[in-house]
């Protein structure tokens, strides 16, 4: 990876400094494409990329599709629920078939850790990390990056991130670690010891089980969704006791005599993770975070398309 | 710069110094008032020759005129050819929509830049003409139909291997060089 250029993006781990930068650099210049009236170009108008979401997905999948279309691709999109994956085709042989309909670039959601690695060493196209499992989210950790960068008017260096939540089953935790330690920021994690890895600390950030004694300590807040469907097990006895323990209302938003940015990747579950006056207030970048997405997510497609993050 | 027998002063800085007067008087001399036309100046070696003459306008005829600069990146025609192509901010803050455009770069070679700017131009409005101007032309490499509207010298080598520099030492000088890519 230390070449300089790549031909996935699999992970946030393992990018440099700088590369994460020309991501940023060139994604501004899509923020302000995207407010033209005009808000297509032709960049990508000889690639195909094929979206293969194995996982539901919403946001994730849609504001891909966008940056897609608006670089000017062709786009095939494909779910696990309607395909021959059901019939029991593998992971290889679905993507191979696909490919030899001359698609060039493959975005893919699995739910199995490690799936975007295991295609990249199988087939020849360039595969790009949409979520896989438990493991990486590398774009949702690039624009909350450059969401928090673009709030603190380019500098992201120093500042203490708080996650707080699910960071035992989040994707968005661990490519977040790594993409803001790459920036210089500073990180802690905070939620109750049954979802905290006890690894998390290798990774040099810090760890809170006091949500109050946290935010005192943070810039920015970014609440994780409580992952029902990753619990096979009971990490916590009610939601309304985590509501209460770990998450983010006005009362406790007002005892902080200081300005919080928060974040949330989103979906968000109103009154769990987050209430709704919190998730709606001014100090919530979390619609900005969207629509920065379509902007990171172009300019990963149009850096990966001339191998050259 | 240090001396070498592959590098050639095309322009010292009094010689383009007045290339970029002559600019001013014939944009003056073709738009007479410029209160309906903007100088665009191209990314990234084209926004401080667009500057210059911009400049040398306003001190002309005491007019500020519209000023914008323009990254074609997205609109190129070899993306996913190879090549590094890290995009520069475009930053027109004006609806180009019925304005007299003139898009300056400071060297004009094959014309694919060009073509790819016009297209990248479009996304801020339809403008009623747009005007190439550049520093150096180099006359027998085109590969695209597009020709300069004003132009400060022309070099008819048809030498792949040299390549034209113009090298700002700041707003007020710049030096233009013939150079061999070996050197």
């Amino acid at each position: 990876m230390n070449s300089g250029v790549i031909k996935h993006l699999l992970g946030i781990k393992g990018l440099e400094k700088s590369q994460i930068e020309s991501i940023f650099q060139t994604a501004e210049n899509f923020s302000e494409l995207l407010q033209a009236p005009v808000k297509k170009t032709p960049a990508l108008r000889d690639i195909t990329i094929a979206n293969l979401f194995f996982e539901n997905s919403t946001r994730t999948r849609v504001s891909f599709e966008l940056a897609e279309k608006r670089l000017g691709a062709d786009v095939v999109n494909f779910s696990s629920s309607s395909s021959s994956v059901k019939k029991g085709e593998t992971l290889i042989d679905t993507v191979k078939n696909i490919l030899s309909m001359k698609v060039d670039m493959i975005v893919m959601r699995h739910p199995a850790p490690g799936a975007c690695q295991f295609l990249a060493k199988h087939v020849n196209s360039q595969i790009v990390n949409a979520g896989d499992g438990t493991h990486e989210h590398p774009t949702q950790a690039l624009l909350d990056a450059f969401s928090i960068r673009n709030h603190f008017n380019g500098n992201i260096e120093g500042k203490r991130v708080l996650i707080v939540g699910d960071i035992k089953h989040s994707r968005v935790a661990l490519s977040n670690i790594y993409c803001l330690q790459a920036l210089g920021a500073e990180v802690m994690v905070c939620g109750p010891a049954t979802l905290i890895p006890k690894y998390i600390e290798t990774l040099g950030v810090k760890v809170s089980h006091n949500l109050d004694e946290a935010l005192k300590w943070a810039d920015v807040a970014n609440m994780l969704r409580i992952q029902l469907e990753r619990q096979d097990s009971r990490f916590f006895p009610s939601l309304k006791e985590y509501s209460k323990l770990y998450g983010l209302d006005m009362d406790r938003l007002n005892k902080l005599d200081k300005e919080l940015l928060i974040m949330h990747p989103g979906p968000i579950n109103r009154g769990v993770e987050i209430s709704s006056e919190v998730a709606d207030s001014d100090h919530s970048i979390i619609l900005q975070q969207v629509e920065n997405g379509v902007a990171i997510r172009m300019a990963v497609l149009f850096l990966l398309a001339q191998r050259n993050l | 710069m240090n001396n070498n027998s592959a590098q050639k002063i095309l322009l010292n800085s009094q010689k383009a110094d007045l290339i970029i007067r002559r600019f001013a008087f014939e944009l003056i001399e073709n738009h007479g008032s410029l209160s309906n036309s903007a100088i665009i100046g191209l990314q990234p070696r084209g926004t401080e020759l667009a500057l210059a003459v911009k400049n040398a306008v306003s001190e002309i005829t005491g007019e500020d005129v519209k000023f914008g600069t323009l990254d074609h990146t997205f609109y190129r025609d070899d993306i996913s050819r190879g090549g590094i192509h890290i995009p520069k901010p475009s930053k027109i803050d004006f609806s180009t929509e019925n304005l007299r455009i003139i898009l300056i770069d400071d060297v004009l070679y094959t014309g694919r830049s060009i073509r790819a700017a016009i297209d990248a131009m479009m996304r801020f409005g339809r403008p009623s003409d747009i005007e190439l101007m550049v520093m150096v032309d180099r006359i027998h490499q085109r590969e695209v139909p597009i020709k300069p509207d004003y132009k400060g010298v022309s070099i008819d080598s048809r030498n792949t291997e040299q390549f034209v520099k113009v090298d700002w030492k700041d707003q007020s000088e710049v030096t233009v060089w013939l150079l061999d890519k070996k050197s």
